[in-house]
């Protein structure tokens, strides 16, 4: 578990002196039963205009892979400085990924959407699996994934 | 060098290797099996038409791609519910499941990480590396093997595990080491070791907002064919601003999904564009052929790793144990060893003893090795070498006379040489010979005469021990008592005589082949592995001294022959000749590899005279493929020593023998084999003209005469004995 403001205040849309103002969220990946190698995530936010905020998470640690992570590599501009420091282990089929993270109270209920992206090798990629607005009242409600994830959770 | 270096990555990655050769071999088949089962491409098909037909079957479509093999899968979604399959280009319809089998990406893991991760990664990649060491190092001893890289595909001879070893090698060498080249590419590619340059061009700002239009009518996807196609990712579902991306192999580029124009497009960097090659290379993905020809080449890596380890186990054993043996460079006394079957190396190893008694450090090394500037504290050096055939190097010299012409002189090193060999063949010794004149013409300092040993005589080795420790100041008077092979006990089955009326009394004695274990069977030792041609070694009651009699049979007839032919006063001969049915001698096998039918189906010329047509029978009574065999035998009288007369007849009517052409001293025209050589003049050169080899056996008389009738029925044809065996074309075993 890593404290992500550092990575979350490189984007400028969130550099505010309120960083202090950070509460510890709890992240749930479920993995469905795909049956394939183990699954590549790229946990990000945008802002209400759909622009590209900050990477909270990437599961995978080879970077030439990052591209299958389509919207994330347009977004962030492929942009491996992006996930420095906040880079873990690809994530099996079927099995759990749960991490902490301090994010800024900015963050929610302010228009802001948490997106992840999976792929696997040899198996189709896909971009925005979840997509599931950062709002105190959403937290603890389970999301459904569309391929590789078979729901995912955030808890304030 | 050369060799320490293909020794050791062999010996300590062999599980590695092999690890990964089986499962790439068995990975190379999936590349044929996908192109076999894909649907067949359509000639001249644009990816808009392709889009459209699966668009049409799947209106959820995400994403269709095409794998070099031609599979073309396509991705999409009904509600969130997502699907995948392979499609047909035709109708765009689904034919099979998408999905990447279990067994293959099983293998597949383990091929790449031995199911361990980037740890396992580390190791396969190591396992490469000692395979490419291998490979590079292999290709060089084979060179240095064929006497050069221009005679990579030249007969190879030699014991069988040698000759597998390299005749495998040198056809499976190229792929095995691209196979390795391309792993470590891929692995230092997989671990970011290499620069990443794949297209990936800025998403365009500016787009028409229009949707709804066919991707038949799009031209950037009608103007390219769906053979260039990698990957086509659809825009999402109502979002007017997103795109079409298109890879092809040119490169990846964005098209607008209202008005089918291409809006943005950018080519992938060199590396990229080396790297999909290398993965071609690698795995036959989308070259199948390719890929079965580097599965059928790791196919020979537990062949290689087998007959590797039985050389390197039996030279070990070949090796003299000295104890307390110091390095080349440390060493006082450099004793270097030419010898073929192991009988030098023990006058040399009773030598080295008697030296370090007094206090000496001695090395003691394969002549081959012969490397002056390492011996940085020499005194002397001391070389033994045996003989091989009319004057060649044997085994553990090969090599050594070039170097010796090469290397410089060292001052103040004296160098002795003695030479070990047989008197009653003319090129006694001349090995030996040979490179004492190249030593003395390199300027070597050389104070004694060059010694000849005749037949491993004890007693003349002790004199020259004598004569050599005067010199060097030390009292030597070495008594070596050269130990035969270990010998079986061979059983007499049936005897055939001949020759008696002919004052030449001849038997064809056939014997059991004794029981030998496994292991025997496997290293080819003892009476495991023989063929007709190798020699049997017998000790006569009362000798040391064994007498060696050409094979008449392999392992594969069930027995053990051989031809002896009395020779008056003659120990050996005339123990064998008297021996009955059920009685008892000791043998013991020496493989003779410089002497054997190649495995081509070139028709064989074998001339014999006498009891050398033994092997020659043998061959062919072996010929089961009915490859072309003609012989020429001499005897003295058809009723007499007609040798296998009734065999030669019925291996003729079968097919096993070719042509019979005979020649009788003591009747008739009353001549010789290389009279008839010289009456079938004709027909001989019509068989070398479709590329024949030729193989004496007899007497040294014999064989000169037949070489004296060769020399001239060649001389039309440009060719020479000599020539010939030079190519490995004209082969002897002379008595």
């Amino acid at each position: 578990m890593k404290s992500l403001i550092a990575a979350l205040a490189l984007s400028t849309a969130l550099i505010t002196p309120g960083l202090a103002m950070a509460r510890p969220v709890t992240l749930t990946v479920n993995m469905a039963d795909y049956g394939g190698r183990p699954a590549y995530l790229a946990i990000y936010v945008t802002d209400s205009s759909g622009a590209y905020a900050g990477s909270l998470w990437m599961a995978g640690g080879k970077t030439r892979y990052y591209r299958h992570l389509s919207d994330w590599s347009q977004l962030s501009g492929g942009d491996v400085a992006q996930v420095d420091g906040i880079t873990g282990a690809s994530v099996g089929s079927g099995r759990t990924m749960e991490m902490s993270v301090d994010l800024t109270d900015a963050l929610f209920d302010a228009g802001y959407t948490l997106h992840i992206d999976a792929a696997a090798e040899d198996m189709r990629d896909s971009p925005n699996e979840i997509a599931v607005p950062l709002t105190a009242a959403g937290g603890g409600q389970a999301v459904s994934g569309r391929r590789y994830i078979a729901d995912f959770t955030y808890r304030l | 060098m050369l060799r320490q270096l293909h020794r050791w990555p062999g010996l300590l990655a062999a599980a590695l290797i092999l690890a990964l050769a089986l499962s790439g071999a068995a990975l190379s088949m999936f590349p044929a099996m996908e192109r076999l089962s894909s649907p067949a491409a359509v000639q001249g098909q644009s990816i808009g038409d392709l889009a459209a037909k699966v668009l049409a079957s799947h209106p959820g479509v995400e994403q269709i791609r095409r794998s070099p093999s031609g599979k073309i899968t396509a991705y999409w979604f009904v509600g969130d519910v997502a699907g995948a399959a392979v499609v047909d280009p035709v109708t765009g319809m689904d034919v099979g499941s998408a999905d990447q089998g279990a067994v293959q990406r099983w293998l597949t893991d383990f091929h790449r990480s031995l199911l361990l991760g980037d740890s396992g990664r580390y190791a396969t990649a190591l396992g490469a590396f000692a395979l490419l060491i291998l490979s590079l190092s292999g290709a060089m001893l084979v060179a240095r093997r064929q006497g050069g890289w221009g005679r990579w595909f030249a007969a190879i001879k030699g014991p069988w595990a040698g000759r597998w070893h390299a005749e495998l090698a040198r056809v499976a060498v190229v792929g095995l080491g691209l196979s390795a080249l391309t792993a470590l590419w891929m692995t230092a590619a997989t671990f970011d070791l290499l620069p990443v340059d794949e297209a990936n061009p800025a998403m365009p700002s500016d787009v028409s907002g229009q949707t709804g239009m066919s991707p038949a009518e799009m031209a950037a996807l009608q103007d390219t064919p769906v053979a260039d196609l990698r990957d086509l990712t659809f825009p999402y579902a109502g979002d007017a601003t997103d795109v079409f991306t298109l890879t092809t192999g040119a490169g990846t580029g964005f098209v607008d999904q209202g008005t089918g124009k291409l809006l943005a497009w950018q080519a992938p960097g060199p590396w990229t564009v080396v790297g999909e090659w290398i993965y071609l290379l690698h795995t036959g993905d989308g070259a199948a052929l390719w890929g079965l020809i580097l599965g059928l080449a790791a196919l020979t890596v537990p062949v290689l790793s087998l007959t590797g380890g039985l050389i390197w186990w039996r030279n070990r054993q070949h090796r003299p144990h000295l104890r307390g043996m110091v390095a080349a460079s440390a060493a006082e006394t450099v004793i270097l060893v030419g010898s073929e079957g192991g009988s030098t190396w023990g006058f040399a190893t009773s030598f080295a003893r008697a030296v370090q008694d007094h206090g000496q450090t001695v090395h003691l090394g394969a002549l081959s090795t012969f490397l002056p500037q390492s011996y940085k504290n020499a005194k002397r050096i001391v070389v033994l070498t045996s003989t091989w055939g009319d004057g060649d190097a044997p085994t553990s010299a090969k090599g050594a006379l070039d170097r010796v012409k090469k290397a410089a002189p060292m001052a103040g090193v004296p160098v002795s040489v003695l030479g070990f060999g047989d008197r009653s063949f003319p090129g006694f010794c001349a090995h030996a010979e040979a490179l004492e004149d190249a030593f003395r013409s390199a300027g070597w300092d050389m104070p004694m005469p060059l010694e000849r040993i005749d037949r491993q005589s004890p007693q003349s080795f002790a004199r020259w021990s004598r004569a050599f420790g005067d010199m060097i100041g030390l009292p030597l008077n070495i008594t070596h008592q050269p130990m035969p092979p270990k010998s079986t006990a061979l059983r007499l089955v049936s005897r055939k005589d001949y020759g008696e009326s002919v004052q030449a009394p001849t038997a064809i004695l056939r014997f059991a082949v004794p029981k030998a274990g496994l292991w025997h069977r496997l290293t080819g030792r003892g009476f495991g592995r023989f063929q007709a041609g190798d020699l049997i070694g017998i000790v006569p009651d009362g000798s040391v001294i064994a007498r060696l009699y050409s094979l008449a049979s392999s392992r594969a007839d069930g027995f053990i022959e051989i031809v002896v032919r009395k020779h008056t006063g003659g120990l050996c001969s005339g123990q064998l000749l008297a021996l009955q049915p059920g009685q008892l001698v000791q043998g013991f096998l020496q493989p003779n590899p410089g002497f054997r039918p190649d495995r081509s189906r070139v028709p064989l010329i074998l001339i014999g005279a006498g009891t050398g047509i033994g092997p020659l029978a043998g061959f062919c009574r072996s010929n089961r493929g009915h490859r072309p065999m003609h012989l020429w035998f001499g005897a003295r009288h058809p009723t007499s020593d007609y040798l296998y007369a009734e065999d030669l007849a019925e291996w003729q009517n079968d097919g096993r023998l070719t042509g019979l052409h005979t020649a009788f001293s003591r009747v008739g025209l009353q001549n010789y084999v290389q009279d008839v050589l010289r009456d079938d003049a004709e027909v001989i050169r019509r068989l070398m003209a479709d590329g024949a080899r030729v193989m004496v056996c007899g007497g040294r008389e014999m064989a000169q005469g037949v070489r004296d009738a060769m020399t001239e029925i060649l001389y039309p044809l440009g060719l020479s004995p000599a020539m010939l065996k030079e190519g490995g074309r004209y082969a002897e075993d002379v008595y």
